[in-house]
């Protein structure tokens, strides 16, 4: 199986998902941010960091880059797609998921470990999981503060789309909202960072379940 | 303006002014002025300090790369080496905090970048005044901001590092930066300008009027009139600071570059005399050719603009394409803007004309002052002191509280937290304990890093403070388990042109001296910086050392965390505690007295080396020195960072008075927890280092001597500070 990494300029935890992937069995690809080519991926991961140096906010330049295009494309289609922190803040601004990520409600960047709840199994990504499976995640971020209207927070709870709750709420989030996915659950955006948990000398490989399950859930339906 | 005036207000001295007519034979022009200036400068020349640091050992079994260079290099293994550099940006901090802090990461991430390395680890080693004032909270602030802002951004992790309250450092704070970058032994560059008619391309952000003669402001003092030089502070752009990493490793790994510099103090002009006067080459500048981002620059100043995010490179004319198509990838400025020449003087020219021609080794030749070393009164006073005349306190589980709540001594996890110190995932000992870890991928090998310098003892007692400083070093990296081998100093000092300021400059450095021969560690790469002075004085003399270890199996390590119930808990090291210059007799008594241990660092080697073994073997996992606050502090920072939240009780060895044995300070010392089946080889592997068994871990609670009994969760909420937000006024003296 093939994984795609998306690069933008100013990602940087490109290389750390690129090792996760690996570790967990797949192939990594990176995907250049200014080539129109996912490169026949099964899977695309769309990596942390700052792209653009977060100017005029966190993903809305990363949005109109080429790459883009086929990864809209690909997500319609129903292909996996994976938005870890400045990847989720990209797929809200591409309104691949919905709401947006304000700053932190005590304004200050936050790195840490946090106690987080699966809350669904039914995603390409979080398919080895059982749901109520708590797990720890780092988290490093100045803008993970989920909000949605009312209306949207309603309906991501009524139709189970929550995918991943906090349970140390780092940053102010609605409803503790750590990950979210769209519809069609195919697209799946965390907050937390499941690639820095990928090796055992790293205090944790909890997050190499995320990858893992992308591959599974790949298998399960050729 | 007359020519003196003109001088002087470069910072040039009357006597430098008539040595550089002497060698140029001739008046020179105003940009030529501003070339001597800033490469004169005591941030580029060392003047002041060159003669001193020629004390410092430099050479090692592992040492790839010693000073004279962007920075040390020394040998891991498997063919790793590791690039690393401190340096300071005191006074841009203190005009500008936020891009004083995030242009000082910056820089010296580029320091290792022109090495060829990948960087991959910051500390930042950092001083303020008194939390109880704003301008000191604001600096903190933006301080720590600014390293986040920046550090985050580029994607280098800030895993370590220091920070401390003190007097002497309100209103010139120290803002001290350090990384470490990892490369392939194979794949080291070097800054050495080479072969007649290659091309200097200039990459990166485009040059602009920012921070103009900085070099030559931070080599004076801070006044009032400091504040007006907001505009010589340069501004940062992480996010071209990362594409100028990439950009760079990319074209290194096409072996497209002859050598390498990062623009730094005094831009353009100091990287190419330092490339030109390595290789006994000259350099040709066009400014015209410099991309620039405002129009109506002059060439003077288009040459000595510190916009940031730049490198020059010198490269084979046949690979110029490809460097530029590199360059246009990662969306960076790139243009050829002069070439290597056989004349031997860096000649700026505009379209051609010449504007100013200096010969290299002028510019890279400043000249040397040695003064007289004279001993001050203040230490004389300061020896007076009695320790009979400090009284006993009543309650010592409340000065324990107190202590711990120190601003000093609480946690640093409100300032960690902003820093990413996880990307990268190599992170394997992150902040919190006695240094950083972090593993090589591919390989069993890794490596530690940590900053330390107490600038109190170093006050109190220069000498024995720089030794202390390297001892202290030695001691956290031998702590975590890894092998202390090389490192890099930042020397904050005062005005050198004051006796006092001199006195402390020449006996740190001959103290840190002394303790790099005895522990086997040399000085591979450093920065200075003098003139850390305000209308009321000098800063501490603080020498900031940031050493570098490497683990054979980084899978074996240690931290100070209590990790099971029931080990033992031993103490390793001649414990002879003293209240003199002791964080207990500055925050309970107000007093800042006395002569600190002076190390023993024959019996520092020796506990260190002991512990170091024990961890390598896999007998130990849970160590931590002893520093400020003593033993009491000590013990309670492992039951604090216990994930498990495991106390213990220990009984105090005999011998000193009861304060001084529970807060006193002891170099040389450090705490372990075993596990009681495991401390039979334990103690084969501690030889002949002093130890004993004083206690055990269990409960919930930390017991101390029969003095100090205190639940865990009551010191946690002592320990557990916000640092930024306002302080109320400290509670006075608890005694």
């Amino acid at each position: 199986m093939k994984i795609g990494i998306i690069v933008f300029p100013g990602s940087n935890c490109d290389r750390d998902a690129l090792y996760a992937v690996e570790r967990a069995g797949a192939e990594a690809i990176e995907l250049w941010h200014a080539d129109a080519d996912l490169k026949s991926v099964d899977a695309v991961v769309v990596p942390g960091g700052f792209s653009y140096g977060d100017y005029l906010r966190p993903g809305a330049i990363a949005r109109f880059s080429k790459v883009m295009g086929p990864l809209e494309a690909f997500a319609k289609e129903g292909g996996p797609v994976l938005g870890i922190c400045n990847g989720l803040q990209v797929l809200t601004e591409a309104h691949l998921l919905p709401g947006a990520l304000l700053r932190n409600t005590h304004m200050r960047f936050v790195c840490t470990r946090v106690r987080t709840r699966v809350e669904i199994r039914g995603t390409p990504w979080s398919s080895l999981f059982t749901v109520g499976e708590e797990i720890t995640l780092p988290v490093a971020h100045n803008e993970g503060n989920y909000f949605a209207d009312e209306r949207t927070l309603q309906e991501l709870e009524y139709e189970g789309r929550v995918v991943l709750r906090y349970l140390d709420n780092p940053n102010g989030s609605l409803n503790d909202i750590a990950g979210i996915c769209n519809e069609e659950r195919n697209v799946v955006g965390l907050m937390p960072h499941p690639e820095r948990v990928s090796d055992p000398i790293l205090g944790s490989d909890a997050g190499l379940k995320v990858f893992e399950s992308v591959l599974s859930f790949a298998v399960a339906t050729l | 303006m007359s020519i003196q005036e003109t001088y002087t207000a470069l910072g040039l001295s009357d006597f430098e002014y008539d040595r550089i007519l002497e060698l140029m034979g001739r008046a020179p022009n105003y940009l030529e002025l501003s070339l001597f200036s800033v490469m004169w400068s005591e941030h580029c020349g060392y003047k002041n300090s060159r003669p001193l640091l020629r004390r410092f050992p430099n050479e090692g079994a592992r040492v790839l790369q010693g000073p004279g260079e962007n920075a040390g290099v020394v040998e891991v293994g498997d063919g790793w080496a590791l690039v690393f550099k401190m340096e300071s940006h005191n006074h841009p901090s203190a005009v500008e905090p936020y891009e004083g802090a995030a242009t000082g990461i910056g820089g010296i991430i580029r320091d290792v970048l022109a090495m060829g390395a990948r960087p991959v680890a910051l500390l930042d080693s950092l001083r303020f005044g008194p939390l109880e004032d704003e301008r000191n909270r604001y600096l903190f602030r933006e301080v720590v901001r600014g390293i986040g802002g920046y550090g985050n951004a580029i994607g280098v992790p800030t895993v370590g590092g220091e920070v401390e309250f003190v007097p002497a450092y309100s209103g010139n704070p120290l803002v001290n930066a350090m990384c470490v970058g990892l490369v392939r032994v194979d794949d080291l560059v070097r800054a050495r300008a080479v072969g007649e008619g290659n091309l200097v391309v200039l990459f990166g952000a485009k040059t602009g009027r920012d921070g103009i003669h900085g070099a030559t402001f931070a080599s004076d003092e801070l006044t009032e009139e400091s504040e007006e030089k907001r505009p010589n502070v340069q501004v940062g752009d992480p996010f071209a600071g990362k594409m100028l990493v990439e950009c760079s490793l990319s074209m290194l790994e096409r072996d497209l570059l002859v050598s390498l510099q990062d623009l730094g103090a005094a831009g353009i002009t100091s990287s190419a005399s330092e490339m030109a006067a390595k290789g006994g080459v000259g350099i040709e500048i066009d400014a015209a050719f410099v991309p620039v981002r405002e129009s109506g620059m002059e060439p003077w100043q288009i040459v000595i603009s510190e916009s940031q995010e730049r490198m020059l490179a010198i490269l084979e004319p046949e690979k110029v394409g490809e460097v530029l198509k590199v360059a246009e990838r990662f969306e960076l400025a790139a243009a050829v803007v002069g070439r290597v020449t056989g004349h031997g003087d860096l000649r700026v020219l505009y379209e051609g004309e010449v504007v100013g021609t200096v010969p290299a080794r002028y510019l890279a030749d400043a000249p040397l002052y040695e003064r007289e070393v004279v001993s001050p009164a203040y230490l004389e006073g300061n020896r007076k002191f009695d320790i009979e005349r400090v009284p006993r306190p009543e309650d010592y589980s409340s000065v324990l509280r107190a202590m711990l709540a120190h601003p000093n001594l609480c946690s640093r996890r409100p300032v960690y937290e902003q820093y990413d110190h996880e990307v990268g995932t190599d992170t394997v000992i992150p902040p919190g304990a006695d240094a950083a870890g972090m593993r090589i991928k591919g390989t069993s090998l890794g490596f530690a890093a940590t900053t330390d310098c107490r600038g109190r003892h170093c006050y109190l007692d220069p000498e024995g403070g720089g030794a202390a400083a390297v001892a202290e070093a030695y001691r956290n990296l031998s702590c975590v388990g890894a092998e202390p081998v090389a490192l890099t100093d930042c020397l904050n000092f005062g005005s050198p042109e004051k006796a006092d300021a001199y006195y402390q400059l020449a006996s740190c450095i001959e103290g840190m001296a002394e303790a790099c021969k005895t522990l086997g560690t040399p000085v591979v790469s450093g920065n200075v910086s003098l003139y850390n002075e305000t209308e009321k004085g000098a800063v501490y003399p603080t020498p900031a050392v940031g050493m570098v270890g490497v683990f054979e199996d980084v899978g074996r390590h240690a931290t100070p965390g209590i990790k099971r119930e029931g080990d033992a808990v031993v103490l390793v090291g001649d414990f002879r505690p003293f209240l003199g210059g002791s964080d207990y007799l500055e925050i309970v008594y107000g007093r800042i007295a006395g002569a600190p241990p002076a190390p023993d660092l024959a019996s520092e080697k020796e506990v260190s080396d002991a512990v170091r073994r024990a961890i390598a073997a896999g007998v130990l996992d849970t160590a931590h020195d002893l520093s400020g606050g003593g033993l009491a502090v000590a013990l309670s920072e492992m039951a604090l960072s216990s994930e498990a939240g495991i106390g213990a009780e220990v009984l105090l060895l005999p011998g000193a008075r009861q304060d001084v044995a529970l807060f006193g300070e002891a170099g040389g010392c450090i705490l372990l927890a075993v596990p009681e089946e495991r401390l039979g080889e334990l103690k084969e592997h501690l030889g002949s280092a002093p130890h004993s068994r004083i206690g055990r871990t269990g409960g919930e609670r930390l017991k101390v001597g029969g003095l100090i009994e205190a639940g865990l969760d009551e010191l946690r909420e002592a320990y557990e500070q916000d640092l930024f937000e306002p302080h109320a006024p400290e509670g006075g003296h608890l005694a």
